[in-house]
This record gives C-alpha cells, sequence and structure tokens, in this order.
C-alpha cells in the first residue's frame, strides 16, 4: 500500500506570540516550529496501515520554506521512507493555492491512500484535504476518528457535533485525520539515524492563485489577571452573587 | 444588487440552527450591498421540502430543495456536485456555509470544484466592491486574522453561534432542484447515523459548560459535574484531554487544541489544573469559574472566580444553590 501523509510544520502553540511589525504576520524572532498535532496522527495512521497492509511505502509531503525539511526529517525518523519538500518562500493563508500545489505533486503517484490532519493548527481552516481530494477527483472523508481497510474500500467513523456517522468509501481516497485514533509514535534513536540517510526531495511549489490574504493579524485582548474569590464551600454563597450581579450570567 | 446562497444544514431530516445561522448571514450580505435575492439550498430525503418555508422566516427568497430517496444522509460528492452546479448558475456574488462537521467538509469541495478560494471559520465578515473582509480566529484562539477574500463567487463558512438568527419574513418560493449526480453512483457513503442523545446539549451550542480534570480522580466522580450542568438546566459538559485519554468521558468530549474550541458565556472548571493545550480551547469564554485545590494551578491565573479547596465539597454546594436561584427563577 502505497500513502502520501501531508504535514505542515506550524508555530509551537504553546509560544507567547507577538505580532510582527508588517501587522499581518507573527514576529518570527525566536519562533520554534512543530509538526501540525492532527498531522502526526495522520502519520501514524499511514505508518501503521503500511505495517498491516504491506509491502508499502510511506512519503512524506510537505510545501514550505526550508525550515520544513527539519519536521519532514522528524517524520522520516518516525518510519516514512522518503519525504518530499514542495519549496515556498512563504506558505499562503490561501488552502485552495495551496491544494493546487499538492494536488499537482500527487496526481501522478499511484497513491492508494493520501493522508492529512484535519486541519492544520495555525490557519485552522481545515480546507487543504477535501480540496486537494477534489482537484484529484479521488473519494474523500474528513475528520475521522476510526479507520478499517480491506483490500480496495474502507470504513470510517466521523464525529460530527452530538453525533457520529460511519462512512463507506472505496480506495484511492483521501482522508484527513481527528485526534484519538493513533497516538503519534516517538521516533527511536536508531529511527533518528536512519532518517539522516532517508531521501528528502525538493522541488518548487506550482502554487495556485491565491485570493485569500491576511490583511491584518491582532492578538485578542489579554484576559483580566484570575482573581480567587475565597477558598472551600463557604465560597459558594459569594461565587453564586459575582455570577448573577457583576458577570450577569444566572 | 448581488444575490446570495446559504446552504441550510439538516441533520435526520430537521433543519439545524447553523441552517437559519446561513440564511440570516446571507440575507445580511445582501442587504449590505442594496438588498439583492436570498437563495437557500435544502437536501434531503422526500418530504424535506416542509422545512423550506421555515428559511424565509430568516430572509430566503428562493429556497432550492432537492429531494432523493437516497439522500437521508449527507453524501459529500451528491452535495457538493449539486451545491456547485447551483452557484454556478446563480452568479451569485457569495455563498453561506456553517464551518460544522458537514459544512467544513462540504464548503472546501465546492470551492474546489468552482475554482475559487473560501473563508473559513468566520465570525464577522463585510462585502466590499472587490473583496469580502472576514474574521477568523486562528493559531488556538491565539490570533485574531482578518483575511481579504477575492474572486466571485465569495465562499464563506461561518463559525456556529456567532450570527443570531434574525426574523426577516418572505414568502419563500420553492423550487425543486434535481441532483447534479446520481447517489447510487457516489463513492463515499454514510451508511449509518448515530446520534448521541437528543436531550445532550452540544459543546458547541451550550451558552454554560462544565468540565472537569483529573481532579475528579475516577470516571464516575463526573457524576458531580453532570450534577451541577443538569442544575443550570442548559449546561453541556466538557472534560480535559487527560480524562478523554484515560476513557473516562468519550473523545468528542475533549476540549482544548486538538479538541473542541468553545467559547460559552460560562465556563466552570472543575479540578482542572489549566494545562496550555486546554486552556487553548476555552480561553475566549466569557466568564470562567475555577474549582481547584492548588492555589498555584495555572487554572486560576485566567479565571474571573476562582474557588480553592476540595471540589468534592464545592461542587455539590455549588449545585445545592443554582438549583435554588434556578427554581426561583
Amino acid at each position: 500500500m502505497k500513502i502520501a501523509v501531508c504535514i505542515k510544520r506550524v508555530p509551537d502553540m504553546e509560544m507567547r506570540f507577538s505580532i510582527a511589525a508588517d501587522r499581518t504576520s507573527l514576529d518570527p524572532t525566536g519562533m520554534k516550529y512543530e509538526m501540525g498535532d492532527f498531522d502526526g496522527y495522520a502519520l501514524e495512521v499511514g505508518l501503521q496501515l503500511a505495517e498491516k497492509h504491506g509491502p508499502g511505502e510511506v512519503v512524506l509531503v510537505s510545501l514550505g520554506p526550508d525550515g520544513v525539511q527539519e519536521v519532514l526529517r522528524k517524520g522520516l525518523a518516525m518510519g516514512a521512507a522518503r519525504a518530499i519538500q514542495l519549496k515556498v518562500d512563504q506558505v499562503p493563508f490561501d488552502g485552495m493555492a495551496i491544494a493546487k500545489a499538492l494536488a499537482e505533486e500527487l496526481r501522478n503517484g499511484g497513491y492508494d491512500l493520501i493522508l492529512f490532519g484535519r486541519m492544520a493548527t495555525d490557519t485552522a481552516s481545515g480546507t487543504v484535504g477535501p480540496m486537494t481530494a477534489e482537484l484529484l477527483n479521488l473519494p474523500c472523508v474528513t475528520g475521522i476518528s476510526q479507520l478499517d481497510l480491506t483490500e480496495r474500500t474502507g470504513s470510517a467513523r466521523r464525529d460530527l457535533e452530538g453525533a457520529s456517522e460511519t462512512v463507506q468509501f472505496t480506495l484511492p481516497a483521501v482522508l484527513t485525520i481527528d485526534e484519538g485514533i493513533a497516538r503519534p509514535r516517538l521516533a527511536s534513536l536508531k529511527g533518528i539515524m536512519a532518517a539522516k540517510k532517508k531521501p528528502l526531495e525538493t522541488k518548487p511549489a506550482q502554487l495556485g492563485p491565491v485570493n485569500l490574504k491576511v490583511e491584518r493579524m491582532e492578538l485578542p485582548a489579554d484576559r483580566p489577571p484570575g482573581r480567587i474569590i475565597g477558598e472551600g464551600a463557604d465560597a459558594v454563597p459569594e461565587l453564586l452573587r459575582l455570577l448573577q450581579t457583576e458577570a450577569k450570567v444566572l | 444588487m448581488s444575490a446570495f446562497l446559504a446552504f441550510a444544514e439538516t441533520r435526520a431530516g430537521v433543519l439545524r440552527k447553523v441552517a437559519f445561522e446561513a440564511v440570516t448571514a446571507a440575507r445580511r450580505a445582501a442587504d449590505s450591498v442594496g438588498g439583492g435575492e436570498v437563495h437557500a439550498v435544502l437536501i434531503g430525503a422526500p418530504g424535506i421540502t416542509q422545512h423550506a418555508q421555515a428559511l424565509g422566516r430568516n430572509g430566503a427568497d428562493v429556497v432550492y430543495v432537492v429531494e432523493h430517496p437516497d439522500l437521508e444522509r449527507y453524501n459529500p460528492e451528491v452535495y457538493s456536485a449539486t451545491v456547485s452546479e447551483r452557484v454556478r448558475s446563480g452568479e451569485y456574488r457569495g455563498a453561506f456555509f456553517t464551518a460544522s462537521a458537514e459544512g467544513r467538509d462540504l464548503a472546501p469541495r465546492v470551492a474546489a470544484r468552482l475554482g475559487v478560494s473560501i473563508a473559513s471559520d468566520v465570525t464577522e465578515f463585510e462585502i466590499q466592491n472587490d473583496a469580502v473582509i472576514a474574521q477568523h480566529p486562528a493559531y488556538t484562539g491565539k490570533v485574531n486574522v482578518t483575511l481579504r477574500l477575492t474572486g466571485s463567487p465569495a465562499l464563506l463558512s461561518l463559525r456556529p453561534g456567532f450570527v443570531t438568527p434574525a426574523e426577516q419574513p418572505r414568502d419563500a418560493r420553492v423550487e425543486a432542484l434535481e441532483p447534479a449526480m446520481d447517489p447510487a453512483a457516489a463513492r463515499v457513503k454514510v451508511t449509518d447515523l448515530a446520534q448521541r442523545s437528543t436531550t445532550k446539549l452540544d459543546l458547541g451550542e451550550a451558552s454554560i459548560i462544565v468540565s472537569g480534570g483529573r481532579g475528579l480522580r475516577a470516571a464516575e466522580n463526573f457524576k458531580l459535574v453532570e450534577d451541577l450542568a443538569a442544575a443550570f438546566g442548559n449546561a453541556a459538559v466538557g472534560a480535559t484531554r487527560a480524562v478523554t485519554d484515560d476513557g473516562w468521558r468519550p473523545a468528542t468530549d475533549q476540549i482544548g487544541q486538538t479538541g473542541r474550541l468553545v467559547s460559552p458565556d460560562l465556563y466552570i472548571a472543575v479540578g482542572i489544573s489549566g494545562a496550555i493545550q486546554h486552556l487553548a480551547g476555552m480561553r475566549t469564554a466569557k466568564t470562567i469559574v475555577a474549582i481547584n485545590k492548588d492555589k498555584d494551578a495555572p487554572i486560576f491565573k485566567i479565571a474571573d472566580y476562582g474557588i480553592v479547596g476540595d471540589l468534592f465539597e464545592i461542587v455539590p454546594r455549588l449545585t445545592d444553590q443554582v438549583k435554588k436561584v434556578r427554581s426561583h427563577g
């Protein structure tokens, strides 16, 4: 089974962000990066499927500047066979522009499955996976939390608000992966050593036209500092009073 | 004057609240540029037409209804083919979807079929001559992004709960539409829809959320959280990742960076220390209450009202008092 896993390099969300002078981007000073949360789950699913339905190959694809190579190496250390960087200086916000570049790369790759995370943790849009599927005219299931595959078909569970769906699909297919399906493995020392020698190919990304641009970025107003109103159950009447008269939520 | 389209989401043959939100947004968009028509698309099994008039209440002039025995449940391929076909023939200035699980699946597909871009998970928007300006919280709610979407039609998916459905009654004209592809030919099929509980309020729609963490010590102690939620009457129950990872609660209850991002009026954190991964999911709540035994827990740094102490004593007392307040109106 030949599987492509598309991953995105995103800022470490635990950092304190500041806005750059251009007001349209984050200040990159001291920025740390990681693989998107959901992309990690997608990669784990890909690796497990390749092990189970072998012989197989897991190919990583990431669009971005040279900094994405670090994230690709990490994915190789986890067990992917090779990696492709679709090089751009700056990753646009427009999912459609990115989907076009990915579809161009994936179209003739002969993949049985193309996996994405449910969404990138930075832009939080979740559009690139289903858009890529449409551009490739492939079946697609988004946000899946359970997966069973046979030779040419699959069954997935998708969580909705207050409900879940069982979805049947045929392969080849594009799937976007939600949390909870499989815990991403940690790279072993052996994996990390092996990753250094695995092929990582860089080619220019064929981005589509960019029609969705960042006009402005702002940090939300800080919450007022926290306030401890009391200790133990005796503080409950005061809490109720504040909820009724100050916060007016009761 | 420009016309706008709204996708009316249904579940199990019934309109969801987000359907009225999408129509209301389309009405607002149309009125902001001179009062063009609003069209809605409603898809379902035979009988779904009965709901078409309800969309007129929020300002739909025309409702295109697609009825087919095989469309009792969502079908991504048939829906996206049919909606994009409708958008193409209607020459709309824009089309509104919802950033729900279904809308997040459908809207990008429609965009790709039309070859246009989409602004996703939008909380506010403004239609300009040559662009749509849209607000989108990103980076786990830590950055507010203002987006400029060019090209026509402009596609937007709206964050649920951010548009208040408004009454602008019209006599909606109902027109039947054929599915743009044969449902039997679809390669993706939803074969089952399991509603969890019809009485259980969804986290995204609840104005009050009571959430529990490891401080509850055992799965069965979540009863304290459930009782408090029940005392409010209109509250949903959430959990931290530690708790869903341990199987105390289903994964779908998880609030946080990799779970649900919620902004209720009131968020009560019970036995939650306040890991960054959890704060990412609830920091935009209007009022935050924290109950925790550790006075140095990070949750107290963002809690409007914190009580330090034993949750096993505090929560039952709070439940009691909330019940009293609720029963006296």
